[in-house]
């Protein structure tokens, strides 16, 4: 779909993003410490870092990924919501206040307090460094994806100016400069989607005119649309309607959460499906309308249809996936360094809870927005990663231009926290302990800041390089391998004093692998990596139902054989029976 | 207190705080976990085995799947609050 830039929305946007920059370089003061540069000193308040938290946490993929699979697809997109805030709970009843007890800057400190080994250093850094990628290159992506119908620019362009900007505040001031991001895009991220919510309700819902089957041919440099050349004046329609409401009525006024959803329940909401052909260079799309109940559509089954049929392959990827949403969160490093930003671990708690009633309150709000969407009429069939910023553009496009800004800052905060956590695993655990370069304090904060352009730079090529690709795939890649590499590690050392480092490394070194590979050699990898059709050996895409396990297999049996050799001075969390008479 | 709070410190303060504090907390935490994830596992079960008593409406016409998929984002939040309100405070 054309998408036009307004002088107004160019304005509001460069506001946001500047404020936002301006604020973060005010308030964080420079960081000459390694600790200033990678924990914020140790002294960011609790409910700061907890809306940090909510800020570093809901990423392109929460916000604008969620809110399109459930305008596109119903319920199913709120499967992810209920994953991703369930991880929490794993963060903060087994992980969080253990965490800041252990280690200094960085989950490879975490792992490494009780052992100072080399293999555990190694690891852990390859580890932080290979799930920070893969979880910045869909927001690299997302950035790109947001720029062209904002500001009229190519996608690359959304890339380079985020990379850049990043690039900037996490060298000018490290983790001060990125909580304060965070906590700002936090806030604004849940004050406004609470207003979108709020208009959503006060507006209802109203039947309009059906829609009829759109086609979009890509021949080379050209599209057609419906068999003419794509122009302002001929362009596909947007889409999200409803076709019919309960008793009869064609539009129902302000409704209240619980009418809303009802009423949902019990009318007949037209979705689109689309079929993709190719021949000869010549990519045909051909969006079809169904009317589909509105009951079905608040179920699950609508993106993951194999819950609904007799596949047990989809089932078991069904049921992995939920796994790995559940058992990631408390695995991100990105995540898990945001503990060493407070003062103890009573702050560490506190902070966790803070960010789960901001997440969780997100959340809900991404079930009404992404039906709000789904209803608006305004959808980009094209694009579900838009459905957001359009359903804000169907109030007013001021709410369009803020909406776009804030879901642009979002991708700053996160790709803000990611490099931070990538140049902790570079200059700190390989440079520094690893590799046992001398370097003082200075050094080191300059070693993180050099780091951190590399990987700025890293994360600009490979956001361009994988331009088009399905964002919530790479995304729940990340998931898949935080889990199955670190989550085993992390709790097996906290809760079992027969953990030794060599089962660690094996652990981490098995889990990176085996998710690895089952990515790619999984379905999802042969279509959007290859382009193949050859069917793929993996039985179904999500690894972690096998991977996770099989990470805690590994460190037990390494430990055991590895016994007193490897064994570090207690830390339980738990005193065993023997210890504890 | 330097380094990490732990049963085997060589320092009886430190032993006494770790057995006093942290221990309690984190016994507190685990109990609250596996109540989660009983709720969690719950969810699963239902959307992979019988996905049709998701479709039921018990109340206000609001379908079992949105109940429990709000319930278990709420929980989260209440089991959070009853561990803060019942952890021991720090040393």
């Amino acid at each position: 779909m054309h998408y036009e830039r307004t002088t107004l929305t160019i304005a509001i946007f460069s506001f946001f993003v500047g404020a936002v920059l301006f604020l973060s370089f005010y308030l964080g003061a420079k960081a000459k410490s390694s600790k200033g540069y990678y924990a914020a000193h140790g002294e960011v308040g609790w409910f700061v870092n907890g809306i940090a938290f909510a800020g570093d946490y809901l990423s392109a993929a929460s916000f604008l990924g969620i809110c399109g699979l459930i305008a596109f697809y119903g319920y199913d997109g709120f499967l992810y919501s209920i994953g991703y805030l369930a991880g929490w709970i794993v963060a903060l009843f087994v992980i969080a206040e253990p965490i800041k007890r252990l280690g200094k800057f960085t989950f490879a400190d975490a792992l490494d307090a009780q052992f100072h080994s080399r293999g555990i250093k190694l690891t852990a850094a390859i580890s932080t460094l290979i799930v920070s990628i893969f979880y910045l290159i869909p927001q690299m992506v997302g950035a790109g994806a947001l720029i062209k119908p904002l500001l009229g620019l190519e996608s690359y362009w959304g890339v380079i100016i985020v990379g850049i900007a990043v690039i900037l505040i996490v060298v000018t001031a490290g983790m001060v400069s990125t909580t304060w991001v965070q906590f700002i895009k936090g806030s604004l991220l849940i004050i406004f989607c609470t207003v979108l919510v709020v208009l959503i309700l006060n507006r209802g819902l109203k039947v309009t005119a059906p829609t009829r089957p759109q086609t979009l041919v890509v021949k080379g440099d050209q599209k057609f649309v419906n068999d003419k050349l794509q122009t302002k004046d001929n362009d596909l329609q947007p889409v999200g309607h409803i076709r019919t409401l309960p008793r009869g009525q064609k539009s129902t006024g302000p409704l209240n959460p619980f009418s809303f959803l009802a009423t949902i329940q019990d009318s007949v909401i037209e979705t689109y499906s689309s079929k993709v052909t190719k021949a000869e260079g010549v990519t045909t799309t051909v969006y079809t309308p169904a009317p589909t109940p509105g009951a079905s559509l608040l179920t699950p089954g609508g993106y993951f249809k194999d819950i609904k049929t007799g596949n047990w392959k989809g089932k078991l990827n069904f049921v992995s996936l939920m796994l790995a949403l559940f058992c990631g969160t408390a695995s991100l490093p990105h995540i898990l360094i945001r503990y060493y930003t407070v003062k103890n671990p009573a702050s560490a708690r506190k902070s966790t809870i803070v960010g789960i009633a901001a997440i969780g309150f997100f959340y809900v709000l991404t079930l009404f927005m992404g039906l709000g969407a789904m209803t608006s009429g305004n959808l980009d069939p094209t694009d579900n990663n838009m459905s957001a910023p359009l359903l804000a553009k169907s109030f007013n496009p001021i709410l369009f231009a803020i909406i776009s800004a804030i879901a642009f800052t979002t991708v700053l905060g996160t790709v803000s926290g990611l490099i931070i956590a990538a140049s902790g695993a570079v200059a700190h655990d390989l440079m520094s302990s690893f590799m046992k370069m001398k370097m003082d304090d200075h050094e080191k904060v300059k070693a993180g800041k050099i780091a951190s352009v590399v990987v700025g730079v890293l994360a600009i090529i490979l956001g361009i390089v994988f331009k088009g690709f399905n964002v919530s795939f790479l995304v729940g890649w990340a998931f898949a391998i935080a889990a199955s590499a670190n989550l085993p590690s992390l709790v097996m050392l906290l809760f079992w004093r027969g953990t030794t480092r060599q089962g660690i490394t094996a652990a981490i070194t098995v889990g990176l692998l085996s998710s690895l590979i089952w990515i790619l050699l999984s379905a999802d990898a042969y279509t959007n990596l290859y382009g193949s059709k050859s069917p793929a050996p993996m039985p179904f895409n999500q690894p972690g139902i096998v991977t996770i396990p099989l990470g805690f297999a590994v460190l037990i049996i390494v430990s055991l054989f590895t016994g007193e050799s490897g064994r570090r001075r207690g830390f339980d969390v738990i005193p065993t029976a023997s210890a504890a008479n | 207190m330097d380094g990490p709070v732990s049963h085997d410190s060589p320092d009886p303060d430190q032993r006494a705080a770790h057995d006093a504090h942290v221990a309690p907390n984190a016994k507190l935490g685990l109990g609250l976990f596996i109540v989660y994830l009983i709720l969690y596992v719950g969810f699963m079960a239902i959307a992979t085995y019988q996905h049709e008593l998701f479709a039921s409406t018990p109340f206000g016409g609001v379908n079992l799947a949105i109940f429990y998929g709000m319930g278990l984002i709420v929980s989260a939040l209440v089991l959070a609050l009853i561990y803060m309100t019942l952890c021991k405070p720090d040393r």
